[in-house]
């Protein structure tokens, strides 16, 4: 049985919140046992899990996970928007470049009809073709800028967790200052100097993202490094690499999925605020914060340019975070005693 | 408690030196020449040779940093290359529209996420707490740009001919801004003093000269100004601090002294005053120390929304026209604060908290 993931050590914004989402899983838990005690009907809810042959931790997950009603929302949001952003060119009735008056009998910025059902933008491009081109843009770019945050801050927090000493403290210090900066403000300063591209937006967005990952990396390795079982593999002569892979990555594994997912919810959320500044995808590519930047101002005429972009926003912002925290209280270990 | 202070001042001041230099070295790496970026690329070589030579781009990189930290410790970060003043200067003349904002936005996020925090958890699994939740998830989903949007699309397009009609942008109407409260009171303010600098620094608190010098008009429609800011900026923090308060509360309500107070017979509303909140109000005060972050950063989206002249428009007015003295003065002035409140929170919890201290 593994130790709670959230080791000693580090205090500050990951530790509180991770105490909180602990805590918060646990009392939900006995909440429902209270419950199932008062229907009379469930005393507990082990007996299926007595009777059947052993269920693995994933396979236990995914049972709790079912249960959750809001993080099987974000889920199916999840899931849509993938099949949106994979199937774009086949769900999308127009190209999202091709401007539309040349071809159709159409103004551009035409509110919502029938045959455009989110309207014509200011150079008469499809609103609703566009915005579904810019889930193939906002989804990929959530989920690299975590994937490189999470291999560059897990490495760090291996390494400093890992070695100890001078280096973990150089190293953690480090990852102080980049959370010393107000986390959008950082984002800014370095998507304005490295220049306006897309991949300097990922760039950004990691940075200043990283911390986090390398804080509960490290924490997990220290955690585990006080556990028997590991002092007992490394008596019986593991090797260094087959205790990092075999030991401590599966254990920080949990922490890091949960973390992730939210993770992307933030960074697809800071990622569309520097589009909106003016950082990152430059028009006519269709990245939803940049087409909230080139609209906003015609708000008062025409409105629909403003609320599609922002609602796709904050509709895929919301399902990550459903997903995570629906993910975050079926994975959570402490449930497992 | 001494002992503790001092360990967390000590952890903090690496910390500050790092931002500093971060600060320092970031738009020297990365700029490239900041000659031709600020004069642009036709400028030539003689009157960059001038620029580099005024700036003291021409000195070593270590002559460079004594010189950077010497203008940080006497708060002198240079002279704006697009307005021709002090940095400093500018930053009080916009510090306090920010400050009024932030201030706003987070006792308008405490006041109602904490009370909402507390029936959520009052209530468990009720209408209430679901409805809280749902807030909660959509307010931390919300960009906060097209909240502010929207929010002006509704009271200044939608409500536009109604009572509930809000202005779209701006801290006062044109021609309506208050004058300083000095000239109300009949001061003589003409030469440039510290004190008059002081006084023109309070001033610029529109709402609170309005307030102070009894100009009801001019304050009553500041406050109009600054409604819808206030709520967008508000509503992230708002979010966070309603879940924190929750669960927080649900966390020390299920402890086994609650019970004891329920056993003995309190009533629930006292149980949860008297008992549960002040335990259950700790991680709360680490978590609203927090969302300063939140806050500044939000504050660049808000402002440049509602065309309102803090320090967040400024700062992105900046570093769009590569006016580095002002992007440096500004994320010196805004981190070094951000560190130091997160350093002051660090320490109230352990006042409050005294287990905190022995960790």
């Amino acid at each position: 049985m593994s130790e709670p993931i959230y080791g000693p050590g580090d205090v500050g914004a990951s530790e509180t919140l991770a105490g909180e989402a602990s805590r918060e899983a646990r009392r939900e838990q006995e909440d429902a046992r209270r419950n199932a005690g008062f229907d009379g009907v469930d005393l507990v809810d082990t007996p299926d899990e007595l009777l059947a042959e052993p269920a693995s931790t994933w396979r236990l997950a995914a049972r709790r996970f079912r249960r959750r009603k809001l993080g099987m929302l974000g889920l199916f949001i999840v899931v849509t928007l993938t099949l949106l952003a994979i199937f774009a060119p086949v769900i999308a009735p127009y190209d999202p470049l091709e401007q539309l008056d040349r071809t159709e009998d159409v103004q551009r910025r035409d509110p919502p009809s029938r045959e455009h059902i989110m309207g014509l933008d200011s150079n008469a491009r499809d609103l609703f073709s566009r915005i579904v081109y810019g889930a193939r843009l906002s989804l990929p770019l959530g989920v690299s800028i975590v994937l490189v945050a999470i291999i560059i801050g897990a490495s760090i927090g291996a390494i400093a967790g890992y070695a100890g000493g001078w280096l973990d403290n150089a190293l953690m210090r480090v990852m102080d200052v980049i959370l010393g900066f107000p986390a959008l403000l950082l984002a800014i300063a370095i998507a304005y100097v490295l220049g306006n591209a897309i991949q300097y937006v990922l760039i950004a967005v990691a940075v200043v993202t990283l911390p986090q990952y390398a804080r509960v990396m490290r924490a997990s390795v220290l955690s585990i490094k006080e556990v028997d079982y590991v002092a007992a593999s490394e008596a019986l002569g593991a090797s260094r690499r087959r205790m990092l892979t075999t030991r401590i990555l599966p254990n920080a594994l949990t922490p890091l999925v949960v973390l992730g997912t939210l993770g992307i919810a933030g960074a697809i959320l800071e990622a569309a605020a520097l589009g909106f500044l003016g950082l990152g995808a430059q028009p006519p590519t269709p990245e939803w914060g940049q087409m909230l930047a080139q609209e906003y101002t015609l708000l008062r005429t025409s409105p629909h340019l403003v609320i599609f972009p922002g609602l796709a926003i904050m509709i895929t912002v919301l399902g990550f975070n459903l997903l995570g925290d629906g993910l975050r209280d079926a994975l959570d270990p402490s449930l497992n005693d | 408690m001494g002992a503790y202070v001092a360990k967390r001042v000590l952890t903090a001041i690496p910390v500050l030196f790092g931002v500093l230099v971060a600060v320092f070295l970031l738009p020297r790496v990365v700029f490239g020449d900041p000659c031709r970026a600020v004069l642009g690329p036709r400028a030539t070589e003689a009157s960059c040779e001038q620029f580099r030579e005024a700036n003291g781009l021409n000195d070593t990189i270590w002559e460079q940093f004594v010189t950077y930290m010497g203008g940080v410790v006497q708060l002198d970060f240079g002279e704006s290359i697009k307005f021709s003043r002090p940095v400093t200067e500018v930053l009080l003349e916009r510090l306090p529209l920010t400050i009024e904002l932030a201030v706003l936005a987070l006792t308008l996020a405490i006041l109602v996420g904490v009370p909402l925090g507390m029936a959520a958890a009052r209530w468990h699994n009720s209408p209430v707490d679901v409805a809280t939740m749902g807030f909660a998830n959509v307010g931390v989903s919300m960009p906060i740009f097209w909240l502010g949007l929207m929010l002006s699309y509704l009271f200044s397009v939608v409500l536009a001919d109604t009572m509930f009609a809000l202005p779209p942008s701006g801290s006062f109407s044109p021609g309506a801004t208050p004058e300083p409260f000095y000239e109300v009171w009949g001061w003589d303010v003409t030469n440039a003093t510290f004190g008059d600098g002081f006084l023109e620094f309070v001033a610029g608190f529109g709402l609170f000269n309005a307030l102070i010098s009894f100009q009801w008009a001019g304050l009553w429609d500041g406050i109009q100004h600054l409604i819808l800011p206030t709520i967008a900026l508000a509503t992230i923090p708002m979010a966070v601090i309603a879940r924190m308060t929750r669960s927080s509360l649900l966390d020390v309500l299920s402890q086994d002294y609650v019970r004891t107070a329920r056993a003995k017979g309190a009533r629930e509303p006292r149980v949860v005053r008297r008992h549960a909140m002040r335990n259950a109000m700790l991680p709360v005060v680490t978590i609203i120390g927090l969302q300063l972050g939140a806050l500044l950063g939000g504050a660049v989206l808000t402002e440049t929304i509602f065309g309102l002249a803090g320090i967040g428009s400024a700062l992105f007015d900046a570093i769009d026209t590569r006016d580095f003295p002002i992007v440096q003065g500004f994320t010196v002035v805004i981190a070094s604060t951000y560190v130091i409140v997160n350093l002051l929170v660090d320490i109230s919890y352990g006042y409050l908290d005294p287990r905190v201290r022995l960790k």
